[in-house]
């Protein structure tokens, strides 16, 4: 099983997003994602620094993917979306169906993201006749509706599951994060940069319970699956997808890595739990509430 | 306001056109018979509802038709000259697969006007075996852009878009303008300020949310305590709001709920309020709209009465009195009366938090 790094998808300066990748070019992660996929205000970096950012990673060996924005609304990013696509050096992710379009159209194969709807194998089928030829599965499917999806999922099409990291649940068209600071969407300021992990909501009890992201709302707890790394093997996924968080990801990819290839998992297990702010969960995996969690393999 | 069934109302082409100054139509929910009569009978143009099952986004106890109401439904409507939407937006999965196709087939032989669907299998489906049956896009597909209205426009032949409730006025008439396919927008009803189609924040706490399970916060989930602090609404466990005695308790939405952040408490995601665009009804026509749609098949027949009468009332004002068409204050109120919160607000559209 190969893991992937997905994209950052907090507002970091840019001196902390390149550290973060220079640092990345070294773990024993086997394909990296790259680009800032929840809101094109931070624009950290530009379109060629991407590319040449992909390109120090290529060198490292990773293989690079270039994630498309999960909410278009402009024509000025639809425009970025175009020339994002048309690139003929990475792969692209697509985390909307205006991406899907414009890849299709293209004629090279692309990539899903976690954030399209494929939720049974006939969807994925008619995208992989217009080029998919990778799937990371939504974090809310259950394991018995995945497995059916990668049990007859077309040839060459390869399946990817969200393994760790907190759940992207939400996206709008408003800020959550300027509304927590009474501002205007406009004049945000760009508050989100204050949160390398974004903005955590309890209950009025006292529950951790969401984290705003911008425009994404997210599970304050972190999906962790690797206490599920048997049924995971046995159903022959492809890759694991590790979700960047502000501290300890290098430990992350390590204890997934050393798990994969066959260190003890109780051990590895252990190790992430340090790594983990709020608490994990797992129960979409299982069918349940998603902020729920059974940990241990069942 | 009294609006005759069907008098004068011209048929429309099913959503193949979206030039502009064309008459906007009009499309009500109903969950079940007597709210699709209260529709018709109150000037809608043509009436949207689901299955009795998890096929559709409201999938309530109590709601919606079984092929045999269904049938009934249509003929009341098109002996009244009104169409019938079917929608069967949820994204199935691979073990109930079969029962969204056998949907298809069951409301193609029904002869309903159009489907409304977002999944990708069931267009598919739709498309090969009812290429006659036209097919409209729901929000639940969350297309935001021309590129993605092209993809399910190309591919499966969708004639008409319903969109997501997050685009401003301008990127709607941006939108209109490079759409392959006739767009019908929300106009009045319960507001998600998420992207509709992407959201599993019900399912966090709840197991259950709309793309897989047509539900959002569902009722087997919800419970109401009275606490020496006050009322409290719960979703599976988590407490969503606290209420102060006399305040008017909400129904426990996640994104609707009140969060503590720092010191303070506060709806972290919008106050509870409704959507009316009754506003921005002549700008909606200018941008080259080409239907309106009404939400709510979770409501009562009066309900649906009520606000089919007032939209009607206003689509036809709007009609003969074109820019100088402007709101009755009396239907104002009415709608405010009628929305969740009492409150009601222009959404995406306008965007004063913007």
């Amino acid at each position: 099983m190969r893991l992937t790094l997905g994209p950052v998808l907090y507002a970091w300066p840019r001196e902390r997003l390149l550290a973060f990748y220079e640092e990345a070019a070294d773990w024993p992660v086997d394909t990296v994602c790259l680009g800032e996929i929840v809101c094109e205000k931070r624009r950290v970096l530009n379109g060629n620094e991407w590319l040449t950012l992909g390109e120090r990673l290529a060198a490292a060996g990773k293989e690079v993917l270039l994630s498309t924005p999960v909410l278009i609304e402009s024509e000025a990013t639809l425009r970025r979306l175009r020339r994002l696509c048309e690139n003929d050096r990475f792969l692209v992710e697509a985390n909307d169906m205006s991406a899907v379009h414009l890849l299709a159209g293209g004629g090279r194969p692309f990539a899903g993201g976690p954030g399209l709807n494929v939720y049974n194998p006939r969807t994925l089928a008619v995208l992989a006749e217009r080029g998919l030829c990778r799937w990371s599965a939504p974090p809310e499917l259950p394991q018995a509706a995945l497995a059916a999806v990668h049990a007859q999922r077309p040839r060459g099409v390869h399946t990817e599951v969200f393994a760790f990291g907190r759940v992207p649940l939400a996206h709008s068209a408003r800020c959550f994060t300027a509304r927590a600071e009474n501002r205007q969407k406009d004049r945000c300021g760009k508050a989100c940069f204050a949160d390398p992990d974004g903005r955590l909501l309890h209950t009025q009890d006292g529950q951790p319970v969401l984290v705003l992201n911008g425009i994404q709302t997210q599970s304050a707890h972190t999906l962790d699956l690797l206490p599920q790394l048997e049924a995971l093997r046995r159903l022959g996924v492809e890759r694991l997808r590790i979700s960047p968080q502000s501290t300890h990801t290098a430990t992350v990819v390590r204890a997934f890595r050393a798990a994969l290839d066959g260190a003890d998992p109780g051990e590895c297990a252990a190790r992430l739990n340090a790594c983990i702010p709020v608490g994990p969960c797992d129960g979409f995996w299982h069918g349940a509430p998603g902020a729920g969690c059974r940990g241990a393999v069942d | 306001m009294g609006i005759k069934a069907g008098a004068g109302r011209p048929r429309h082409d099913g959503g193949t056109s979206s030039s502009k100054n064309r008459r906007m139509e009009l499309v009500c929910p109903a969950g079940g018979l007597p709210a699709l009569r209260a529709a018709v009978d109150n000037g809608a143009d043509a009436v949207y509802i689901g299955f009795r099952d998890d096929t559709n986004a409201r999938h309530f106890p109590g709601l919606n038709f079984d092929p045999e109401q269904a049938a009934a439904g249509i003929a009341y409507a098109r002996d009244r000259g009104v169409r019938v939407y079917l929608a069967l937006n949820t994204y199935p999965q691979a073990h109930n697969l079969d029962r969204w196709l056998g949907a298809v087939d069951r409301a193609a032989e029904l002869g309903v006007d159009a489907l409304i669907c977002a999944d990708i299998a069931v267009l598919d489906h739709a498309r090969r075996h009812h290429p006659k049956l036209p097919l409209h896009l729901s929000v639940q597909a969350s297309a935001t852009t021309w590129a993605a209205l092209r993809f399910y426009h190309e591919h499966f032949g969708v004639r008409r878009a319903v969109l997501p409730r997050v685009l401003s006025l301008a990127q709607i008439e941006t939108l209109v303008a490079k759409s392959p396919v006739a767009i019908e927008v929300f106009g009045f009803g319960g507001l998600c300020v998420m992207v509709e189609g992407r959201c599993s924040l019900s399912a966090l706490l709840s197991g259950a949310a709309p793309n897989l399970c047509g539900v959002c916060s569902p009722a087997e989930a919800v419970r109401f305590e009275d606490t020496p602090e006050g009322l409290v609404s719960r979703l599976g466990g988590w407490l969503i709001d606290r209420f102060a005695p006399g305040e008017r308790a909400g129904y426990p939405t996640v994104c609707k709920g009140r969060y503590r952040l720092g010191g303070h408490v506060y709806y972290a995601f919008e106050e509870p309020t409704s959507l009316n665009t009754l506003d921005l009804l002549p700008a909606l026509a200018r941008a080259g709209v080409a239907a309106i749609k009404i939400e709510g098949r979770q409501r009562s027949p009066a309900y649906v009465a009520a606000v089919t009468r007032i939209w009607r009332a206003a689509l036809d004002a709007l009609a003969a009195e074109g820019g100088a068409f402007v709101p009755r204050p009396a239907w104002q109120a009415a709608l405010t009366g009628l929305s969740e919160g009492r409150q009601t607000t222009l959404g995406a559209y306008h965007r004063p938090w913007r």
